[in-house]
């Protein structure tokens, strides 16, 4: 019976939630994502008291360029608009479609990653706006650049799945593991629709 | 240790067990043994700061050396001991409580054991590598900031790993709840250590991570060039304490809820009645802990917030008082009309009572913000906090522990051995802390090293250190009644104390996979239910079956191991960066190999289950 769950085909209606530990992993995913949003909510706070503390160094008004954040957010949410088609093409029991729009999604993540890289790049080279230059750009960095690992670690994560299952398809056992996967996804996009707004909207115009 | 077939085995084997176990009850063993160990450690710094203490100018340890030994008495206690065994009894109960065979994630369960033992660990190892953290348990900025050693490091990175082992057991135990009570175990049937520790998970889940927020700014600024907390490049120092307390403030009550949960549990079975105010007692739980996450400022009244903050979290503060008064209330109502047994642990929790009555007072005290100018950092506050947390957490473990040892281990703790321990302790801690309320009143700041003579401190500080002396001796007789139980190894039935709860209907200890069928739960006091209406034993909600278990697995021991590894690399950076590659890519490899490595567990099959009795729960 132990062994039933790693059949794949003829999967019931929602998969990832068939098994108690398919369950288990959802429930314990969404108090986890609870915990996540204390941590940037602190993050945020951390950041509101210091983004005018830029001291001798940039401001953010000085060096915040809206059209490559507006680019890197279309992106980004355009990659949760992707991974939503895979979680429907799993719940169709269509492994192959949902590979594919995966895919998509990774490659949408890599591109927003690569822009923060070079964000981050050109605000220390034609700037001099490093790490260490004030309360500031320590806040800044540190909130962004956690979330930017927070999406290097979700591109690792469902490559590592994809790669884990292409062979053998879906079955009640890896479908948990792929539904989570696209939770934490959707999470990073919510964080970053608020890093927006609150860093580069608000350290641009207010 | 308890079975005869793994007594026999070896040492070795043994070691692998308890090495790789993922089953909730060995991994309460776990905590229990690392958490005892830490308490004897913070135990001996404590005696260290009484003896330095017991009077005037005295020059029995250096400044430097009371600094860090204080600091590691706080960090210690807190962190290494009270917090991991009160997740050894819900390890061990909980699950069994509710009817379970195992908790939701057995897994993250034992990962969550190594990452607070490799984090204390690597706390400790900073007495050897140039000296302990020296700037207080709360480690404020920028005093953290000059500490010059790398004591301030191990603290910030050792609380880190440790604190995402705290982090997953809540997550573990709030899913336990949720998804894997028995058939009829619905939440208001739910016992009330449960109901605590469920809360208390909530807790965990919600202000841990500010604390890890807070632990990644100071490691950034002391290790990293960052400027948090660096007013001359625009820092804040008061974002620390800000983070610090939305954490600090909602830890109180993860220590005190579990500790209500266990007398909850204590006090009606020996009254030989049910909970008073069952239904009011889950309401305060859950009031006690919303209200929680809205007084972290009573801790910085004297920061300078102004009038209108003070205000707001002075009344906030104050609030809580009614909540925990009911509960004060119903557990004196429970025993009203009772027929009262004095076991040990009743005898803790009539102890425990007035004792916590007495700090809640304080506290109300110390939360009229205007007084607290007075009050703040002196011997005042130290007197409110080892009232409730001493008064309250620390009786509740070990009353939790010597109540639920028949259930760990099927033995029974020697009674006599017991009540010597707990006279001991109880009238050691209140000779300790009664007097230091004065001493605060009188002026005594906390942390110092020396107070000068002729000032009125010298008895009263006297009297504090010999009652010290008195914990630590009925500490000892703890001990020596845990060893020379487990020697004789007397075994004793399922049911020692005439209980009321699910873990009481089945053997002592119980078989790995809890329960042969689930049960069916009746009522609330399911097993007093049964006794009243039925033949005293539970009945089965399903036929007898296999029975699905999970694997055993070193895994959890490799992850925290690396970030063990990866710490020092992070801290001594230069050549040792190495150790920070080795660290994370032991971390990283032993995540993905869980990741992709199929782990589906094993069945017990129906057959085996019927060669070991009559199936039955009883
Ligand atoms: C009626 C309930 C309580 C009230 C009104 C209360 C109030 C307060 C206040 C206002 C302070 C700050 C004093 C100062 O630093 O000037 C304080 C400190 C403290 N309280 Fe309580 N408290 C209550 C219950 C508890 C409980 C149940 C615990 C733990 C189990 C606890 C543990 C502590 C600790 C550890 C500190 C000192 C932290 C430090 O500065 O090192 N309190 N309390
Ligand atoms: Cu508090």
């Amino acid at each position: 019976m132990a062994e039933d769950v790693l059949k794949s085909g003829n999967l019931p209606e929602n998969p990832e939630r068939a098994t108690l530990e398919g369950r288990n992993k959802f429930m314990g995913f969404w108090f986890f994502l609870g915990g996540e949003t204390v941590l940037f909510a602190s993050l945020f706070g951390t950041y509101l008291a210091l983004r005018n503390s830029s001291v001798d160094g940039p401001t953010g008004e000085e060096i915040f360029g809206l059209g490559l954040v507006f680019l890197m957010t279309v992106i980004l949410l355009t990659s949760s608009l992707t991974s939503v088609y895979a979680m429907y093409h799993m719940k169709n029991n269509d492994f192959k479609k949902m590979q594919l729009w995966l895919g998509i999604t990774v490659l949408l993540g890599f591109a927003f990653l690569g822009l923060e890289i070079y964000e981050f790049v050109h605000y220390v080279n034609d700037y001099g706006f490093g790490f260490t230059t004030s309360a500031f750009s320590t806040a800044f960095y540190s909130l962004v650049g956690f979330h930017g690992a927070h999406v290097a670690f979700g591109l690792v994560w469902i490559i590592s799945l994809m790669i884990r299952n292409h062979k053998r398809g879906l079955n009640l056992y890896n479908a948990p593991k792929f539904y989570i996967a696209s939770l934490y996804w959707h999470f990073i996009d919510v964080v970053w629709v608020f890093i927006f707004t609150v860093v580069y909207l608000m350290g641009k115009v207010g | 240790m308890s079975t005869t077939a793994e007594k026999k085995a070896g040492f070795g084997s043994v070691l692998w067990d308890y090495l790789t176990t993922v089953d909730h009850k060995k991994i309460a063993i776990l905590y229990l043994v690392a958490g005892l160990f830490f308490f004897i450690l913070g135990g001996l710094q404590a005696m260290l700061i009484r003896i330095q203490l017991i009077a005037p100018d005295n020059e029995f340890i250096s400044a430097q050396f009371y600094n860090e030994v204080l600091t590691m008495h706080g960090t210690t206690m807190i962190f290494l001991a009270a917090m991991p065994l009160i997740f050894a009894l819900m390890n061990a109960v909980l699950p069994l409580q509710i009817g379970a065979r195992d908790v939701a994630f057995p897994f993250i369960n034992s990962l969550g054991f190594w990452l607070f033992f490799f984090g204390g660990i690597f706390l400790n190892i900073s007495w050897f590598a140039g000296g302990a953290p020296d700037v207080g348990w709360t480690a404020y900025a920028p005093l953290s900031l000059f500490s010059e050693s790398h004591g301030v490091d191990y603290y910030s990175i050792g609380l880190q790993i440790t604190g995402f082992g705290t982090l997953m057991g809540g997550i573990n135990f709030i899913v336990t709840v949720v998804n894997m009570r028995a058939p009829g175990m619905t939440y208001m049937r739910m016992p009330l250590f449960t109901w605590t520790s469920f809360i208390a998970s909530v807790l965990i889940l919600f202000a841990f991570p500010a604390l890890t927020v807070g632990l990644f700014l100071l490691t950034f600024d002391r290790l990293f060039g960052g400027n948090f907390f660096d007013p001359e490049m625009g820092g804040n120092v008061i974002i620390w304490e800000h983070l610090f307390w939305i954490f600090g403030h909602p830890e109180v009550y993860i220590l005190i809820l579990p500790a209500f949960g266990v007398f909850s549990e204590i006090i009606p079975t020996f009254s030989k009645k049910r909970l008073f105010g069952y239904s009011s007692m889950v309401f305060a739980t859950i009031l006690i802990a919303f209200l929680g996450f809205m007084v972290w400022a009573h801790h910085m009244f004297t920061v300078g917030l102004g009038p209108i903050a003070n205000s707001i979290f002075a009344v906030a503060t104050m609030a809580i008082a009614v909540p925990t008064g009911i509960k004060i209330f119903n557990w004196l109502f429970t025993m009203w009309g009772g027929s009262i047994r004095l076991t040990s642990p009743m005898v803790m929790a009539l102890g425990f009572i007035p004792t916590f009555t007495i700090g809640g007072m304080t506290g109300v005290m110390l939360a009229s913000a205007a007084a607290d100018f007075q009050y703040h950092d002196t011997y005042f506050v130290v007197a409110h906090f080892h009232y409730v947390i001493v008064g309250g957490t620390v009786l509740g473990i070990f009353a939790g522990i010597i109540y639920w040892w028949p259930k760990m281990f099927g033995t029974m703790l020697n009674e006599k051995l017991n009540h010597w321990f707990f006279w001991l302790f109880f009238i050691g801690f209140h000779l300790t802390f009664f007097f230091q309320h004065f001493l605060g009143l009188m002026g005594m700041p906390r942390r110092y090293w020396k107070f000068l003579p002729d000032q009125g401190l010298d008895l009263f500080n006297l009297i504090s250190t010999i009652g010290a002396f008195g914990m630590a001796i009925g500490t000892i007789i703890f001990l020596i009644n845990v060893v020379m139980t487990q020697m004789k190894g007397e075994k004793v039935s399922g049911d020692p104390w005439d209980a009321r709860t699910l873990e009481w209907a089945i053997p002592s200890p119980p078989p790995f996979y809890n329960f042969k069928q689930e049960p069916l739960v009746r009522g609330l006091d399911a097993l007093w239910v049964e006794k009243m209406q039925g033949n005293g034993k539970i009945q089965p909600a399903e036929p007898l079956g296999d029975i699905h278990m999970p694997n055993r697995s070193f895994v959890p021991f490799v992850i925290s191991l690396g970030l063990f590894i990866a710490g020092f690399g992070v801290m001594y950076q230069g050549a040792m960066w190495i150790l920070a590659a080795i660290g994370f890519g032991t971390t990283a490899g032993a995540m993905l190999y869980r990741s992709v490595k199929d782990d589906i567990g094993y069945h017990v099959h129906k057959e085996e289950l019927e060669e070991e009795g009559d199936g039955s729960n009883g």
